[in-house]
């Protein structure tokens, strides 16, 4: 089973040099610091900064530069700011190449569900509705299950939704999946966890073509 | 006709009951500490305030909901504030949650004389119902209206006597934005200078923009959440 650093680790073999990417808040936020060497990847923080640089160090901290988590941040060689309505055309006309985020639940056809549960205090939305809406690839980080153990990959998302049929792929502690037309489809398993404790685990119907390989982290 | 005010105190003298204000900023950054300040201490009940998030209990637009000064706000990410959450679980507050990207651009519409705008952003989503939807090219859109607003309180790096702005960092977010929206733009600035010393290359927004602009005192630019990596 993996922890939270090790799925970060996981989504950042996906990343491709030249890539424009877009990490939400939570685990997704990790996978900066898995960036595999050689690869340039440029961040985008939907707060406007292109080329998301490292926490500054100690005494550094500038309060007009803060990343979307509201954390201080630095900018890198070749960073630019911009206003919110620029920030969001680039995601809508798809110049972001990946989006990572979090999910609370995900169903077979890429819905996803991930700002609201009924009942409980609702924080709002976000970017994450501009993201999902627009992005040419979307990767969700997140657990297999939920606090109860219950299965987060649905045939149907109960919660209210975020959007739809836009997952592509999902990485979570237990397993790489992929959302094809027919459902899911698994990919790898985390190492020690077996292709039955993975259906187990899993609500929605689960294609497995042939041997599962083991992720290599 | 004169743009330059002494102070947020005369800049704000007449917003009043029932108005709509835009206020920039993304969380603490940005936002018109001076304004909100003035605003505060003035009172005007019953407002309507679009802007990305809430403030904190103790700072920006959640000074505002502690006097009870808000009626609706129009955000789309309300975070972490206690004040805010008691009154709206006990109905004292209108919340209107909407996409960032749909929020922005709404702002823009104001700005650009447009009327409304198409996003795919909620479809398929609660955020999605009751509106106008339409498919361009085999993707549906949601029809998403100009915000109107009767002020737009903004925060800029520089600014000069003719109402030319100039942000700093990502401190910039939805201030040019709601600059060009509002029916009167008041601006505040950390430094205010005379029409000809900013080099018109570097204006973000156009002084035609700004009704009012006023140097503001004491920045407090409380920060968030402070991430730092140790010295070696």
């Amino acid at each position: 089973m993996l922890d939270k650093n090790q799925i970060a680790q996981r989504i950042a073999k996906e990343l491709k040099d030249g890539f424009y990417v877009n990490l939400g808040i939570g685990i997704p936020t990790l996978v900066a610091n898995y960036i595999p060497e050689g690869i340039n990847v440029t961040l985008q923080s939907e707060n406007g900064l292109l080329g998301m640089g490292p926490f500054p160090l100690e005494g550094e901290e500038d309060p007009d530069l803060i990343n979307a988590g509201k954390q201080t941040i630095t900018t890198l060689p070749g960073s630019s700011f911009f206003d919110s309505a620029i920030s969001f055309g680039m995601i809508r006309a798809g110049k972001v190449d990946l989006t990572v985020l979090g999910a609370m639940e995900v169903s077979e056809n890429g819905d996803i569900a991930s700002w609201k549960i009924p009942g409980k205090l609702v924080k709002g939305m976000g970017g994450a509705m501009d993201l999902v809406a627009s992005a040419k690839n979307i990767i969700v980080a997140m657990m297999h299950t939920n606090s109860k153990g219950e299965s987060k990959l649905l045939k149907k998302c109960k919660l209210p939704l975020t959007g739809i049929n836009c997952v592509k792929k999902i990485v979570t502690d237990l397993a790489v999946l992929e959302i094809t037309d027919k459902g899911f489809r698994l990919l790898e398993k985390a190492p020690g966890i077996s292709v039955e404790e993975i259906k187990n685990k899993t609500e929605a119907n689960l294609i497995c073509d042939g041997e599962i390989p083991e992720m290599k982290l | 006709m004169k743009k330059v005010y002494n102070n947020a105190d005369e800049a704000i003298f007449d917003i009043s009951e029932g108005n709509t204000l835009m206020l920039g900023g993304f969380g603490l950054c940005g936002i018109p500490e001076n304004c909100i300040a003035a605003l505060e201490k003035k009172g005007a009940n019953n407002l309507i305030c679009i802007s990305n998030n809430a403030g904190v209990d103790d700072f920006g637009i959640g000074l505002l909901l502690k006097k009870k000064l808000i009626k609706k706000m129009i955000a789309s990410y309300v975070g972490e504030n206690a004040e805010f959450e008691r009154q709206l679980l006990n109905g004292e507050l209108d919340v209107e949650l909407i996409p960032q990207g749909t929020l922005a651009t709404r702002c823009m519409a104001a700005g650009y004389g447009i009327p409304a705008i198409y996003t795919p952003a909620g479809v398929g989503t609660e955020v999605a119902e009751g509106k106008e939807s339409r498919i361009f090219k085999g993707k549906e859109y949601l029809m998403e209206f100009a915000f109107e607003a009767d002020f737009a309180l903004v925060k800029a790096w520089k600014g000069d006597t003719a109402g030319n702005l100039i942000y700093k960092g990502t401190a910039r977010n939805f201030n040019p934005l709601m600059a060009m929206a509002g029916k009167v733009t008041i601006a505040e600035v950390e430094e205010l200078v005379e029409a000809g010393e900013l080099d018109p290359n570097e204006i973000h927004t156009p002084g035609i923009f700004v009704h009012r602009i006023f140097k503001g005192n004491s920045y407090e630019k409380r920060i968030e959440q402070r991430t730092v990596r140790k010295r070696l």
